[in-house]
């Protein structure tokens, strides 16, 4: 755990800071190439200049799980692929995300098969689901933006609220 | 104010410290809030998301050492000729004969390591 993670009071200058952290975040979301299928040409598209991803500052994708925050599942998940995603996925320094892209990254799509994973959230938590076959690049970008509104809204210095079960 | 002597160096010495301060804080003030949860998977080595196994230390075959030393012989033969050549025509004949005479013995090492069978390539 980091120092000050999630142990500091909510004042005006933590939750500041806070918000300066998620800004800084959100802002430079570095993806993981990880283009597993035809999903992939449409992750591709969406980093060229007609659809523009840099936009968003997400432009930088990484070749190494090291470097990047999020991981965009663009594609059909197999078996034998799963076992790969998960260890990149382990990989990853935190904090780091997960879009499943595609309709075969969230449920397996058309491949209802013995190889196919059937969804990726099998194997690791997903923040943002895009659906399509595939989802064109403004899906994504839509996905890119809710994971940016996910992100604002999360705690790095101030506790976290204590939720009472009554 | 004009300034003189050592304090003319005041903004180098500014600059410095202000360098230093930003350098070193945009590389460890995150550790204040990251994350830090290492486990064994996440640590482990990158090898593109396959098992990493064997050594890092592979062997290497060591005919690529003598490769090298004559690639580097000759390389430095050729950064002492480029000189030479750019002013070829105002050092005259003595500049020739040395360089002759320089690239001579280097041929005469190639010779000696041709003969040792240095640039055959068998296993």
């Amino acid at each position: 755990m980091g120092v000050f993670e999630n142990k500091l009071p909510a004042n005006i200058i933590t939750t500041t800071l806070d918000s300066v952290i998620n800004w800084g975040r959100k802002s430079s979301l570095w993806p993981f190439t990880f283009g597993l299928a035809c999903c992939a040409i449409e992750m591709i598209c969406a980093a060229a200049p007609r659809y523009d991803i840099a936009r968003f500052g997400s432009e930088v994708f990484r070749p190494t799980p090291r470097q990047s925050d999020l991981m965009i599942v663009a594609g059909t998940v197999t078996l034998k692929m799963a076992e790969a995603t998960l260890r990149l996925y382990h990989q990853m320094p935190e904090p780091r995300y997960v879009i499943a892209m595609g309709s075969c990254a969230i449920a397996g799509g058309v491949f209802d098969t013995y190889s196919v994973l059937q969804g990726v959230d099998k194997i690791i938590p997903v923040d943002v689901y895009v659906p399509g076959c595939p989802p064109r690049p403004e899906a994504l970008l839509f996905g890119l933006i809710q994971l940016q509104k996910k992100i604002e809204q999360k705690r790095n210095l101030v506790r976290e609220p204590i939720v009472v079960n009554t | 104010m004009l300034l003189s002597g050592l304090s003319r160096y005041i903004p180098v010495l500014v600059f410095m410290v202000l360098a230093g301060v930003i350098g070193f804080s945009m590389l460890y003030l995150g550790i204040l809030w990251r994350p830090k949860r290492p486990y064994k998977e996440k640590l482990s080595p990158y090898e593109c998301g396959i098992e990493p196994f064997g050594d890092a230390r592979e062997r290497v075959v060591p005919r690529y050492y003598v490769y090298a030393m004559l690639f580097l012989a000759f390389d430095v033969e050729a950064l002492f000729l480029f000189p030479w050549a750019i002013v070829f025509d105002k050092l005259g004949v003595f500049a020739l004969v040395e360089m002759v005479l320089f690239i001579f013995i280097l041929l005469i090492g190639l010779i000696y390591a041709w003969a040792k069978g240095a640039l055959d390539w068998r296993y």
